[in-house]
Formats: structure tokens, sequence, C-alpha cells
């Protein structure tokens, strides 16, 4: 394991010590998923895998889009893209607080030196139909990881309770490396052939994704799309069980929550668009709960989800 | 007899449910002892974070036996029923007493139910407590069953005496009790033993923990007072903050720190909720400047730098903050510079509540009231206009949408920075209150208008929409805005018909608003000494629905009904008027007319007309001034003479023109004293 002392150089450097760290717990070190998500939870490897019986521990980073969060670039902490990094433990582990403290250590931070305080936070998530108790983490006043115990996932209780752990990477990598603006961060090694900063490789992205995103995107093929998002997800559930090409039963709980992920991404573009009232949002929420709801229904009768046929 | 100590450690516990939890926790563990027959002379409970801290102290070793008496069958009864009762009693047959009852003689058994140590209580009850724990909101973890607040930890149960410690035998899913504790998370060391409280508090505070929740809490408080005052500051108090974060250190060290120059600019409200809410951070007054420049952090670690990087990290944190703070406050500053009816306009998009449309409608509601309003409170009808039209503007702004509770603020700075009248400011931002009974009420007349009509539209509205609070749900803060109300007529010497502004409501549910007004009048009066009675002996005299002479009635009322003579004017007044109303149902008739002194036989009855006369016209000009306090004076005069009359005169007399004289005479009583209250209502 990395010496403490030994401080990371860069932004890439903490996301590979983090999942060498828990690799080396025993984590299965997944990749991002390749549809845009608002957070690392919406990760079907923790979404749909924190529901059923069967122990699960992935870490992974995730790339995470909150489209009115953007700031052109410009707001030192705020960004409409940014990385998570995600641990999901099922069973959550006895000690899994000092397993997370010794993951700072491992990144850099002296648990002597600094503020470390587990500060309550109740986490829900109105999309998902989920919730959990926990806290989110303050490092010297500043959250650097949420920190939550999933009691119920899609409306289902969840037995066992999996431990979820979230790093903001761009804020925790801010402060290990002494940086004031997010487009500063060094990206890999200042000294590496090529350098890099996080703002050589986002600062524009934010401008573009900002202007898109809150005065430019068609709201109306939008619109369009989360109708299509909701039709095809729901259809997918629909189909029966039984492919009728191989007469074998596959239900196919991952390709519909693909569209309930769409359908949630494509609502939080809309309401930084500005066109959902403050009325129609719950409606809105509520049909992608639904969405997320049934495909937890489909997740449960796969073998994944611990159906035994 | 022996001390027990319970250490319940866990993760860390939310603040807000530490204090109510570790009463909790005493509360059900002594009432389980006691109820299993173990008493105690002391119990006390601790808490930090991470741990609930029970001790009992001198709890019997036994608890005591007892003697239970079960019949058995007759005497005469077959052998096989006599063997079944010795095989369920235990017993033998000459253990069995007889005992002749009112049916006949039956057998009877004593079974000793011996005394059970302590021990196996003690372990019962806490199993219970924990199993049972009425957090406002537990959780399970891993692949337990159990539920606490946050996962728990460890169990240490000791009972102890100075000969010793014996370790409770417990387990609970799979925790087994045991004498272990340990110290600060970051601090200490390995966990140790315990051997006694004043073992565990010592151990704790060599291991960086102080468990006493006073001794932290007095700890920060002195080191904040202290060392702001070293350097110039003062701590603007918090005792709400002050318990949140004593409950969320073990080892509280307080730090100070400087806001940067760049933010000193930003209203004082969004620095103070802005470092309060989000950073838990104390504000610092500078005492030369006035201002708020500092803040206070309370750190849980001591560090080998005296904390300097802990604050540096919280100063830098808070500067972002604050820099998003000033970022909505430029964006505001744009729409403000052009007038703030685009906010207005935006309002349209607020729901205000589902069945009672948008904010931009409710803004024109309060604009017309408010109008409506200003003649009778005196204000100035153009700036009430201007006040209401921008009182909710700020709810569409970026600042109250990232902090609420600077609604009306906001407002207030954004109508400063308009240059609109100063009174328009202050009305925008004091509309929203008086918020409860010690809040303070607005007195500029622009301000009270503008509040009276909010309120009043708040009530109106959610009656008309049939949602009246029921039971101890209150989601809108009805109750609140009722007494809102009656404060802001009564501290302004408001006097308004509340009925005519109901006009918009059906009858029935304008008369229940105005009961449930009427509810909080009484519990208003009630925290001012004045009982329900006069309370509603005033109301019923009150046919304009005024609050404000309502309250002045009762007041004054309450003051004389304290006295003898009031409470014998009382009791006058009710033979008088029981005598009265009896006749009035029996003939049918009202006597109202004057009675005529040539039919008078007395010299009480001459008196008592001449001083009810003369009293009239003095009670009428007192209450044509509101000073009710001498017209009810006035009144208690009429104590003497209604006693003499009483008792020398028979009303009933057998001459009828005499009778109905006599009765004209005891209306003009009533009359009288029901201009002020109608005393039949008072109690005893």
């Amino acid at each position: 394991m990395t010496n403490k002392t030994n401080k990371p150089k860069s932004f890439q450097e903490i996301i590979f010590r983090l999942q060498r760290y828990w690799s080396d717990f025993g984590c299965a070190i997944m990749q991002p998923y390749d549809i845009e998500v608002g957070a690392g939870t919406f990760h079907p490897a923790t979404t749909l895998r924190a529901l059923g019986p069967k122990p699960w521990a992935v870490a992974y980073v995730q790339p995470s889009r909150r489209p009115t969060d953007g700031r052109y670039g410009e707001n030192p902490n705020r960004l409409q893209h940014y990385y998570q990094f995600q641990v999901l433990i099922k069973p959550s582990p006895e000690d899994f607080q000092s397993l997370y403290l010794k993951s700072l250590e491992v990144i850099g931070i002296d648990l002597k030196l600094h503020d470390i305080r587990f500060v309550e936070d109740d986490w829900e998530s109105p999309t998902l139909g989920a919730w959990g108790l926990g806290w989110e983490v303050w490092c010297d006043g500043m959250e650097v990881s949420q920190f939550t115990y999933f009691q119920q996932m899609a409306g289902y209780d969840c037995k066992p309770v999996s431990g979820e752990i979230t790093y903001g990477l761009e804020r925790l990598a801010m402060y290990v490396l002494g940086v004031n603006h997010v487009m500063e961060l060094p990206f890999n090694d200042p000294s590496s052939m090529h350098h890099v900063k996080y703002g050589d490789i986002f600062m524009q992205v934010e401008a573009e994704y900002s202007r898109w995103n809150f005065d430019v995107a068609d709201t109306k093929i939008l619109f369009q799309h989360f109708e299509d998002a909701e039709k095809e997800c729901k259809a997918i559930l629909a189909t029966k069980e039984i492919d009728p090409k191989f007469e074998k039963r596959i239900v196919m709980a991952h390709p519909a929550y693909d569209q309930c992920l769409k359908a949630s991404h494509l609502f939080n573009l809309l309401d930084a668009r500005g066109v959902i009232s403050v009325t129609e949002r719950q409606a809105y929420i509520g049909r992608v709960r639904a969405l997320a709801k049934a495909c937890a229904d489909g997740f449960l009768l796969t073998d994944a989800g611990g159906y035994l046929e | 007899m022996k001390d027990l100590l319970i250490e319940l450690f866990s993760e860390e516990i939310p603040s807000g449910m530490q204090a109510l939890g570790s009463m909790n926790f005493k509360k059900l563990m002594t009432e389980g002892l006691v109820d299993a027959g173990l008493t105690y002379e002391n119990a006390a409970v601790f808490f930090t974070p991470t741990r609930l801290v029970l001790i009992v102290s001198g709890l019997i070793d036994m608890s005591s036996s007892e003697i239970l008496e079960r019949r058995g069958p007759r005497t005469d009864a077959p052998e096989n029923a006599v063997l079944g009762f010795l095989r369920s009693t235990g017993l033998k047959r000459n253990d069995l007493e007889v005992q002749k009852v009112k049916n006949g003689e039956f057998f009877f058994a004593k079974i000793k139910k011996p005394g059970r140590p302590s021990g196996a209580i003690v372990s019962e009850t806490l199993k219970k407590t924990i199993e049972g724990f009425p957090w406002p909101k537990s959780m399970r973890w891993g692949a337990g069953t159990m539920k606490w607040a946050r996962p728990l930890k460890n169990i240490m149960g000791i009972l102890y005496d100075e000969t010793g410690a014996n370790v409770i035998d417990l387990t609970i899913d799979g925790l087994v009790a045991n004498n272990k504790s340990v110290g600060h998370r970051f601090l200490a060391g390995q966990s140790f033993s315990v051997n006694s409280f004043d073992d565990l508090k010592l151990k704790l505070k060599k291991s960086f923990v102080i468990l006493d929740q006073a001794e932290r809490r007095a700890e920060i408080k002195n080191s904040a007072t202290n060392g702001a005052f070293a350097l110039g500051f003062d701590v603007v108090e918090d005792e709400l903050l002050l318990n949140e974060v004593t409950g969320l250190v073990e080892w509280p060290t307080v730090l100070i720190g400087q806001i940067d120059k760049e933010f000193l600019e930003l209203p004082a409200e969004v620095l103070q909720v802005s470092m309060r809410q989000h950073q838990k951070f104390f504000s610092l007054k500078r005492k030369k400047t006035n201002r708020i420049e500092g803040f206070i952090t309370v750190a849980n670690i001591k560090t080998k730098d005296q904390g300097a990087t802990i604050l540096r990290g919280n100063q830098k944190v808070l500067s972002a903050r604050l820099s998003d703070a000033k970022f909505f406050l430029e964006n505001d500053l744009r729409v403000v510079n052009s007038g703030m009816l685009s906010w207005i306009e935006k309002l349209k998009n607020v729901t205000f509540h589902k069945k009672l449309g948008n904010q931009n409608e409710r803004v024109e509601r309060l604009r017309v009231k408010s109008i409506e309003l200003s003649d009778i409170v005196g204000a100035n009808k153009k700036l009430v206009e201007q006040a209401a039209l921008f009182a909710k503007a700020d709810l569409a702004s970026e600042m109250v949408y990232e902090f609420p509770e600077l609604q009306g603020v906001m407002g207030s700075h954004y109508a400063k920075f308009c240059d609109f009248p100063v009174e328009v400011a202050l009305a925008i931002r004091e509309h929203y209150s008086p918020l409860g009974p010690t809040d303070k009420c607005p007195t500029e007349p622009v301000s009270v208008t503008v509040s009276l009509a909010d309120k009043l539209d708040v009530l109106i509205s959610f009656w008309k929409a049939g949602e009246r609070p029921t039971g101890s749900k209150d989601p809108f803060a009805l109750r609140r805005a009722a007494l809102g109300v009656i404060r802001l007529l009564v501290e302004n010497n408001i006097s308004l018909d509340l009925v005519s502004q109901m006009s918009s409501l059906e009858n029935e549910k304008a008369l229940d608003l105005l009961n449930f007004i009427y509810d909080r009048f009484r519990v208003f009066l009630r925290d001012d000494d004045v009982t329900h009675d006069i309370v509603d002996a005033c109301l019923a005299a009150n046919s304009n629905n005024d609050i404000f002479i309502s309250y002045l009635k009762a007041k004054a009322l309450s003051k004389v009904l304290n006295s003898e003579s009031g409470r014998d004017l009382v009791q006058g007044f009710k033979r008088s008027n029981n005598i009265l109303t009896k006749a009035e149902s029996d003939d049918g008739v009202s006597y109202e007319l004057d009675p005529d002194t040539k039919f008078f036989e007395v010299k009480e009855e001459h008196e008592l007309w001449s001083d009810l006369n003369n009293l009239s016209d003095e009670v009428a000009k007192a209450v044509a001034q509101n000073n009710f306090s001498v017209a009810v004076e006035y009144l208690a005069e009429l104590r003497k003479p209604i006693d003499n009359f009483f008792s020398m005169v028979k009303v009933n007399s057998e001459n009828s023109i005499v009778r109905r004289n006599r009765l004209c005479l005891l209306h003009r009583i009533k009359t009288t004293i029901t201009k002020i209250a109608d005393l039949s209502l008072i109690e005893g």
C-alpha cells in the first residue's frame, strides 16, 4: 500500500490509488457506465445490484452529469460534468467507516492533521424510489464523500443492506493537491511529457455544454425522446420472458433500465432548460420512478437478482 | 447494592437525535428496572456523537421475593384433580392449605416466587430497550436485523461495587456485552477495559473524549467567547447551533478565522445563514465596525499545527460558498436593476399550494387586501400598494432559492437597492412577522398593513380550499398566522371587524375561521393570565368581532374580577339576569322599557336607578374612548346598589305593575353591563 506521506501528484493518480485500494480489499473494479447519469448511484452495478440477496462488492469511476450545475467552466467548484468514485459493498462490512478512513490516508490525507467528520445526511432519491441513512463526510468543513447505508431501493427493502461510498473526485483532488480552481487541477503528473490540466480537457467542454444545456437544447426533441424512452422501457419489460428463438427465459432488466436512465437524464436536461414547471416536475419524477420500479421488478426476476427457477 | 454502567457505542448519531435519545434511554431502562422490582438511588445519562452512557447507582442486588396464592380443587374433589394441582404447583400435599370460602372448602397453594438477581433483570431490560428503541428514524446494516439510529458497534455493560465489576450477560444480533470502551477515533489508542463510571470518565478524558455534554458545551462556549474577545470580536449568540455543535464533537477545539475582505459586502444575513447552515460556523462581529467579519469553527481534534491546516481548509470552503452567494447576488442584482417586475411575472411558475394557485395570483390578492386595509391601519395607500406588490418578489430570486430562510430579507435589500422608500423596504422584510408568540411584531403602519393582509389572505384562502388544520397537524402554520393577526391588531391598537374581512367565504366557513381565530385568542390571553371565561364573556358582548376591543375589555375585566367587589358584581349580575331571563321566557316578553320611578316602592330602587343612569353615561363615555379599565371600574360601582336592591326588594311582587317595573330595572342592569361583557359566562 502507498505510504501515506507520499502525496499523489495528479487527479488521475488519486483515481489509481482508490482503485488499487478497493481492489486490494476485494472489490471488482468496474468501468464507467456508457449512458449519461446524474450520479454513480445510477450505474446498474449499484442500483440494480443493491437489490436481492446476493453479495456484491464493486468500485468504479462514474462520469456524472448535472446540467443545472453548469457554470461555463468559470466557477471554481461547479461543473455540469464531473467524476464520482463509487464503492458499493453488500452486505455493508462491519468496519466500513475505518475502511473508508484508510482510503483517505491512501490518497494523502493525514487523519491526525485534518478534521474528519461524519455529518448527518439522509439520502433520498425520488427518481429511484430509494433512501438510506448515513453521512456526508467532511474534511476540514468540506464535503468530500457521501456515505450511505441503503435501506430501500426502487421501493424494495434492502436485505442485506448495501453500504455505499461516493467520493466527489474533483473536490477531493482540489483539496489533496492544494488547488483553488477545478480547472487548475493537474490531470496527470506535472512532470510528465505531456502535462495537461483539468481545464485543458474540460474548460471548453463545460462552456459548450453550459450553453447547450441552458439555451440551445431543442426542448421539443427532448420531450419526444423522453416519451420514446419511457415507451421503450415499458415495452421491453412487457415482452414475454421466454425468448422464442431459443425457448430460453431471458428477462431484459438491463436494456429496460438503460431506457429509464435515458428518461432520467432527459428530464434533467429539460429541467435545466427551465421548461418544466414546479407542478409538472413532480409528475415527471414520478414517471421516472415508475420506470425504475418496473426495472427493479424485472431485475428481481433474473439470476443476478436472486431469482430461482 | 451495585452501580450499573452501560455504554452503547455506535457510528455517529445525528446531533439532533442525541439528547432525546439519551432521555429515552434513561427512561426506558429505569422504568424497566423498577417494573421488574429493582429500585435504585440515582440515574444519569450522557452522550457524545458515538455513545450513549447510562449510570444507575445504588441498584439493589435482588428484586424482592413474592408469594403468590393459587386456589386448587375443592377438598372433596376426586383424587386425580388434587394430584394434578400438586403437579402443576410443584408442591407436596402437606404444603397445601385448606381454606373455607363462600362456595365451599378448597385447597390453596402458596407459591413463593423468589427474588431475581439484578444481573438477569438488567440484561433483559437492556435487551428490550435496545430492541424497541424509539429513534425518530432508525436503520439496518450489514446482514443483521437489529435497528439503531446508526450501526451499533459495541455494548459495554457492567454491574460493579468496590469489590469488582461483572459484565452483563447479553448478546444481541451478534454483539456480546463486554467491559470495553474506546476513546477518540483519531487521537486515542486501543480500547480499554472499564470497572466503574469514574474509571470510564477518566479514561475517556485521557483518550480525548469529554463524555459530559454539558461540560463540552461550556468548553465550546467559553473558548469561543474568550478567543473572540481577545481578537476584538463578539460571538453572535446562537444557542441552537451551540447545542448542535456539542453533538458533533467529542474533543472540541475552537478555531477562529476571518472572512475574506471581498465578501464583506454581502448582506450580514447572507454571511450568517451561509456560515451557519452549510458550515456550522458561529458568526463573529467585530466590535469596532459592528459588522460580521469573522467566524468560529469547532473542530473535533487537536493537531500538532494547532489546527492551522483545518482552519485553512474551512476558510477555503467558506470562500467557495460565499463566492457562490456572490454569484447569486450579482445575478439577482441584474434583475433588480430592471425593477424586479420580471420576478413577479416569474411567480406565475411558482406554486403556492395546489388548490390555491400560484404565487403571482397570491400577490394580486395581497395587493387588493392591503389597499383595503390601509385606511383601517392608517397607512399610506401608495406605499402599501408598492410593498404588497413586491413583498413576494424575492421568492423568484436566486438567493432565496438557495437560502429560503432569507425570504423577505433579500427582498428588502433589493428594494433598497432600487431606491424604494424605506417604509416599503421595511415592510417587505417585516411582512412575514410575527413568526410566533415571541417574534417581534411590526409597528410601522405599512408593514402592519401588508403583514395583516398576508395573514388574512392565507387564512381565508386555506379555509376557502377546505384546508383547515386538523388535530396537531398544521403544515402551513395557520395557527401561527391566526396568532399573527391577533398580535398585529392588539399590539397596534387596530379595531377591525373580522367578519367583514371574510365576506368571500361561505357563512359556515367564515364562522369556523372566526372560531379558529377566537381559539388562538383564548390561548394568547391565557398566556397573559386571563382565563377563558373572561375572554368568552367579552367576545359574547362583542358585536363587531373586534379582537383589539375584546382584548382591552378582557384585560380590564380580568383585573377587576380578581377583586372581591368584582366577584360580587358577577354574583349580583347573575342573580339579576337569572330572574330576568326566567321572567322574560315565562311571560314571552322583553322588558326593554325604562322603569317608571313612580312605581318604585323603596329607596333602594331609586338609588339603583339613579346609579344606573349616572353610570351608563360614564361607561358610554369611557367606552367611546376605548378606556375599558375606567368603564369596568364604573361597573364595579354598581355592585353595592345591586346588592342593596336585592337585600330589600322582592322582584316578583304580587302587584304586577311593580313587578314589571322591577324587571325593567333588571333589564337596564343587563344592557349596561353587557356593553362590556356578558358576565353570565364567568365561571364560579
